[in-house]
């Protein structure tokens, strides 16, 4: 089902996540996509948002992570990024960054850039405007809703808005979605005991679902959630929105 | 912008000051199951009831930016207004007292007190005198304070210290509070049960006689009205009226941010308040008083104590704007699971993480502002829409900056900028990356990480890196489309 919307260049920004330890939910939004007739773009200069130096109290050594990325992504005329926590770093963070080291033209640029960058839900429901993206997932999934994407974002129902049109899917809610899994970039480390805490109690809200999947729009908290469900042997497993939409039942 | 003759150090002291880092003080209160049952309850039940009355006001976000607005006026002209007020509390016979650090205040308080030659002084709650330590302060001058706020006489009889801001007993469940009561309360009927409305009534009449007896009154106050001198007192049980009105001497110590311009204004703050803190529409108690009134004897101690040092900092400053309603620490995954005690400071939670550090500057409380993963719960609730998480970022690099530049976090992070800044080198890095793949198989290994890792791998498996990244997959398949 092509769309007829889609803007004419857009580039994948995928992650650094995504590119170094899970690049099936790259290639999974690549493939959604593409099926959407919106072909994109991997520009081979994109490495990282800078958003865990920024988060972690170093702002000047994101600075040139800032600079790449507004170079990289510029020339398109969107930006399509499998993560809503890296989206709200670019759209709160880089002009921020950039305004601090009192580099207002990279700060102008880098708002520029943010204005035309959408996390992969966003880019769907708002860009390409479509909520049924002929996908074909046959299992009981949960959704962790990902405090950035609701805070930061709003992005609101609008994934579950694609997850219920999803053929086959049993989608049962995740109480207390909206609360934090633990994750938090370094704060996973620094505070490692309340992280595992909240980890615990997010574990929780999972496994009486009785899901055998839980789902959410970042591969981070993913990361985090599938490292505390393998650990402890629940047989849940992750798996990131983009690669349930993208799933297909000729793939299947 | 800083001011001339603005202080940017802080001249601080109290109980602001974390004596422990947060996550050991939090790995221990995480051990605590009866302190996790305790908070777990209470803090959803405040949250269901402040979700209920703040969905009634359709205008809610627009209070929120009034309130912002005005505190933000507020402390923008902060010196006139202070002026003004003077002005209007002496113009109506009461006393203003300038006090830059808790130790002035305490010393100011102290004698003012030791004038009347009262020996015992009955409170209303006021987290200014518990940032100040003035209760530890009239003791070791043979003073007693008595609190009479319910739970602030709860945590005064259990020898403790206060784990929330408003509600400072949460910690403690009923059962406890019985215990607490007969053990230290003295003539209290050994049948006492755990009925709340049996201890209450325990407290009630404990308290009726110190209200009776005592001749020094101390409070703090939510706000003052800098138009008039006026000072006003919100509560709930009605304590804070009897003190105000009963005893001859009265004295409030007030943080020099607690002002709004005029009478007006108090249209905002008394919607915003009483529904971000106790969830009602409006709370029982309202006391307003201006000056001495009926021969009352009244003095107000205004209290810096690093609140000017926080007005300097253009990104911190809105802290300030803060009225302790308490809401953000309701909704606080890390306040939710450790507690109040774990911060190490009076002012606990998502507030406290970006106000304590900034009362005492940043090297003093270097482990609060990483307190937090950051999810935003606490901005979303704030009635005057502090913007904690991106102030805690803030104060982290304020924090970072402290650091030696050879630290091994200091290192790591500009090492690892330098791979990300440079497309090659972060190419390289990622073929680097699957070497680490028997890592993630073989959980035995996993446990021979060193720090920050170890933290992870603790409670948590590590993914296993592919054979190949996405970039170099595209590379050789153009996508998928080869």
């Amino acid at each position: 089902m092509p769309v007829d919307a889609a803007p004419s260049r857009v580039a994948l920004f995928a992650t650094c996540l995504v590119d170094g330890l899970f690049p099936d939910v790259g290639k999974a939004t690549a493939r959604l996509l593409s099926r959407l007739g919106c072909s994109v773009e991997f520009p081979m200069s994109q490495t990282c948002c800078g958003q865990m130096h920024v988060n972690t109290g170093y702002p000047d050594e994101a600075l040139p992570l800032v600079r790449n990325h507004v170079d990289t992504f510029e020339p398109y005329d969107a930006v399509v990024v499998p993560s809503g926590s890296c989206t709200g770093s670019i759209r709160h963070q880089h002009a921020e960054v950039a305004e601090r080291a009192g580099d207002a033209a990279l700060a102008a640029r880098a708002s520029a850039v943010a204005a035309k960058t959408y996390e992969l839900s966003e880019f769907l429901v708002d860009v390409l405007g479509v909520t049924d993206v002929g996908a074909y997932f046959p299992h009981r999934v949960t959704y962790h809703s990902t405090c950035h994407s609701l805070r930061m974002l709003r992005v609101g129902e609008r994934p579950l808005q694609l997850l219920r049109a999803v053929r086959g899917i049993d989608l049962v809610e995740l109480p207390g979605a909206d609360q934090c899994c633990g994750f938090g970039g370094t704060f996973a480390m620094k505070n490692s005991a309340v992280s595992t805490a909240m980890l615990a109690d997010k574990m929780r809200a999972v496994l009486d679902t009785g899901a055998g999947v839980c789902s959410a729009g970042d591969a981070s908290c993913l990361m985090h959630i599938g490292g505390g469900l393998s650990r402890l042997r629940t047989g849940v497993r992750t798996v990131h929105l983009a690669e349930i939409l993208a799933s297909t039942e000729a793939a299947s | 912008m800083t001011f001339l003759g603005m202080p940017s150090v802080a001249s601080t002291s109290g109980h602001v000051r974390a004596s422990r880092p947060f996550p050991d003080a939090a790995a221990d209160a995480l051990g605590d199951a009866q302190l996790r049952a305790n908070l777990g309850r209470a803090t959803a039940t405040i949250r269901a009831k402040r979700g209920a009355v703040v969905a009634e006001l359709p205008d809610w976000q627009e209070l929120r930016a009034a309130g912002a607005a005005i505190k933000d006026d507020v402390l923008a002209h902060l010196d006139t207004y202070l002026e003004q007020f003077e002005q209007q509390v002496t113009a109506r016979g009461g006393t203003v007292h300038w006090a830059r650090d808790g130790d002035e205040a305490n010393r100011i308080v102290l004698s003012l007190v030791r004038a009347t030659g009262a020996s015992e002084v009955v409170k209303v709650k006021s987290m200014a005198t518990q940032e100040i330590g003035l209760n530890e302060a009239l003791d070791a001058a043979g003073i007693s304070a008595v609190e009479t706020d319910l739970a602030e006489l709860i945590v005064q009889l259990g020898h403790d210290t206060p784990s929330h801001i408003l509600v400072p007993a949460i910690h403690r469940n009923r059962s406890e509070i019985r215990e607490i009561f007969l053990r230290e309360m003295g003539e209290v009927d050994p049948a006492l049960t755990d009925e709340p409305r049996a201890l209450a009534e325990a407290a009630r009449r404990h308290l009726r006689r110190k209200f009776l007896s005592a001749r020094v009154a101390i409070s703090g106050a939510n706000f003052g009205i800098a138009s008039t001198g006026t000072l006003g007192v919100v509560e709930s049980e009605g304590n804070g009226r009897m003190c105000l009105t009963l005893p001859r001497t009265l004295i409030t110590v007030m943080g020099i941010e607690k002002l709004l311009p005029t009478w007006q204004d108090l249209e905002v703050f008394l919607q915003l308040l009483p529904r971000s803190s106790t969830g009602e529409r409006m709370n029982p108690y309202t006391s307003m008083w201006t000056g001495a009134t009926e021969g009352q004897d009244f003095h107000v101690v205004l209290l810096d104590n690093g609140r000017t040092a926080t007005l300097s900092d253009p990104h911190g400053r809105s802290a300030l704007r803060c009225i302790r309603c308490s809401a953000c620490l309701n909704v606080c995954p890390v306040y939710e699971r450790t507690g109040g005690h774990a911060y190490g400071s009076v002012y606990p939670g998502p507030i406290g993480a970006v106000l304590s550090p900034q009362l005492t500057g940043v090297a003093d409380n270097a482990s609060l502002p990483f307190a937090s993963s950051l999810c935003g719960a606490c901005y979303d609730v704030c009635p005057v829409a502090i913007d904690i998480p991106t102030m805690l970022v803030h104060l982290r690099a304020s924090v970072a900056a402290t650091k030696p530049a050879l630290s091994p976090e200091h290192v790591a992070m500009g090492a690892l900028a330098r791979t990300m800044a440079s497309p090659s080198r972060w190419t390289r890095a990622l073929r680097f990356a699957r070497f680490g793949r028997p890592l993630a198989r073989h959980r035995a290994l996993m446990r021979l990480l060193p720090p920050p890792l170890s933290g992870w791998v603790a409670a948590r498996d590590l993914p296993t890196p592919p054979a190949q990244s996405l970039r170099d997959w595209w590379a050789e398949t153009d996508g998928g489309r080869r």
